[in-house]
């Protein structure tokens, strides 16, 4: 039986005035999904999730999420995803019962079912005991969790993870995916998520798109991109389809570089 | 209204918990009472002006709401800056209502601000003119409290960094305090100070409250009460206006 659509982009761009961050893309995630997006600095992973989330509007191209127009039905999309930021999100000067509080009001959860599900959520985190601890004196892995456990506080049916494990050790990397794999398995949560570890996304993820330049260069499981790109690891395969120069000199013109994914990209489809 | 309440319970609870905030705001204004009710009051009587205890506390009332709603801006900029602006804005909540329910938690800081700076006065011996009247001021300064932390919320939305919005913050609040009524009559000023002084909202203010503490007026409540109410309304048009603006 084919699994639904939940995430959908078609022909979508987002231009900066005159740059072009993403540049017409499509692709589509399917229900219970973990969908890896990867791509160098300044490849436009952040844009989409942005947009994806509500917080940018595309230029043009249609977005959905859990069946709603995310430009038109902002609020029904809002409630359909979790999301857990790039850069830390919470009050530091609240306690983390206080930063799960605040959002499950934020997101209309009725006050008798907030206590017991807020505590459950910070069992399943390992944070049950510091729960009235000011987040400022938490470390860097415990904040994470503690965002992980507030973005899925209103049972959202996609949870967005822009680069969650940055800055975190390998037990707590371990921990997290584990944590996130059993959440797709049992509750069929679908899963977005960028990282800039390529292993991650191998053991993560069911399919991994690759975008370079604003563009989807391939899409696929890692078997996949290893074969359209002839190589041994999804490593190499990256490497191969995003070139090995750096961002700041690679983006600045159009070389030969995009060329050559331009065709890869005619192949893949 | 739950949304409202928690996003207010955020603020004074910050607030609340934050001891060096609550001395640091309040510092400045008992040293201007202090300083100048003692300092200049003696001079005052002299020149036949009569108390100036009584004549200088509304203006300090007035000089503390407007340098804590201001500053209370600065939160917006830290949620920006810090990413907690990121999470209330991705939540299935209007901006308007975020920015509201904020600003009425910014806006109660700075009443409670203003009472405390009234107890204080109070100790150091100034004297509402009719308790009664206390009331109706305690309500023109929660108007006031309002407009001045959206003004402060509205500045914050458009600079993005620390540095940016001190800097307009000596280019607004401290003009706007000296040049107003709040420490000096404007009968006896020079045409161009006095002209000044009219055309700054923060001028009412302090009359509106002079009025109903001290029982000196200089425009009359009327005018005073209309000029609040048209600053109030800016004020809020430009914070919403602005809030909705901000791009992460």
């Amino acid at each position: 039986m084919a699994r639904n659509i939940i995430i959908g982009a078609a022909g979508v761009t987002k231009k900066f005035g005159d740059i072009t961050a993403v540049d017409n893309i499509d692709f589509e995630v399917k229900q219970g999904e973990i969908f890896a997006f990867l791509g160098p600095n300044g490849a436009g992973k952040s844009t989409t999730i942005k947009m994806l989330t509500t917080m940018l509007r595309p230029t043009s191209g249609k977005l959905t999420l859990a069946g709603h127009d995310v430009t038109k039905e902002r609020d029904s999309a809002r409630k359909a995803f979790g999301i857990v930021f790039q850069d830390p999100s919470l009050d530091e000067e609240l306690t983390a019962y206080e930063n799960m509080d605040l959002h499950a009001a934020l997101y209309s959860i009725p006050k008798s079912k907030r206590r017991a599900r807020i505590e459950e959520l910070l069992k399943l985190v390992e944070l049950d005991n510091r729960m009235d601890y000011k987040v400022k004196t938490f470390s860097g892995g415990m904040r994470r969790r503690l965002e992980i456990a507030r973005g899925l506080l209103h049972e959202p049916r996609v949870l967005f993870l822009d680069e969650p494990t940055l800055g975190l050790d390998t037990q707590t990397r371990n921990l997290m995916w584990d944590y996130v794999k059993k959440l797709s398995d049992e509750k069929g949560m679908t899963i977005f998520f960028t990282t800039h570890y390529l292993d991650e996304a191998e053991h993560v993820a069911e399919r991994i798109a690759i975008i370079d330049h604003g563009k989807i260069v391939a899409l696929g499981t890692t078997p996949e991109l290893r074969k359209l790109t002839g190589t041994e690891s999804l490593e190499e395969a990256y490497l191969n389809l995003t070139g090995k120069t750096l961002r700041d000199e690679a983006s600045s013109g159009n070389d030969g570089l995009n060329f050559k994914t331009a065709l890869r990209n005619s192949r893949l489809r | 209204m739950d949304i409202l309440y928690v996003l207010w319970l955020r603020q004074v609870r910050r607030y609340w918990r934050s001891g060096s905030r609550l001395l640091g705001t309040l510092g400045q204004p008992i040293l201007l009472l202090l300083a100048l009710g003692y300092g200049i009051g003696a001079i005052y009587r002299k020149a036949g002006e009569g108390n100036y205890l009584q004549f200088l506390v509304p203006g300090i009332i007035t000089q503390t709401v407007l340098l804590s709603g201001i500053f209370w801006g600065i939160i917006i900029l830290q949620d920006k800056r810090f990413g907690f602006l990121s999470e209330m804005l991705v939540a299935p909540v209007s901006r308007t209502k975020i920015l509201l329910g904020s600003a009425t938690g910014g806006a109660t800081i700075s009443v409670l601000q203003g009472i405390i700076i009234f107890v204080v006065s109070y100790l150091f011996g100034f004297r509402p003119y009719d308790w009664a009247l206390v009331g109706p001021a305690f309500l023109v300064l929660v108007l006031m409290c309002v407009a001045l932390t959206c003004l402060g919320a509205g500045i914050a939305s458009m600079v993005d960094d620390f540095q940016g919005f001190q800097g307009i913050n000596n280019l607004i609040i401290l003009p706007m305090f000296f040049l107003s009524s709040a420490l000096y009559p404007l009968n006896n000023v020079p045409e161009g100070l006095r002209i000044i002084s009219t055309i700054n909202p923060v001028t009412y203010m302090v009359d509106a409250l002079r009025t109903l503490l001290a029982n000196q007026s200089h425009f009359g409540l009327t005018k005073d009460l209309i000029i609040i109410g048209i600053t109030f309304v800016f004020c809020l048009v430009f914070a919403v206006n602005r809030f909705n603006r901000i791009q992460i």
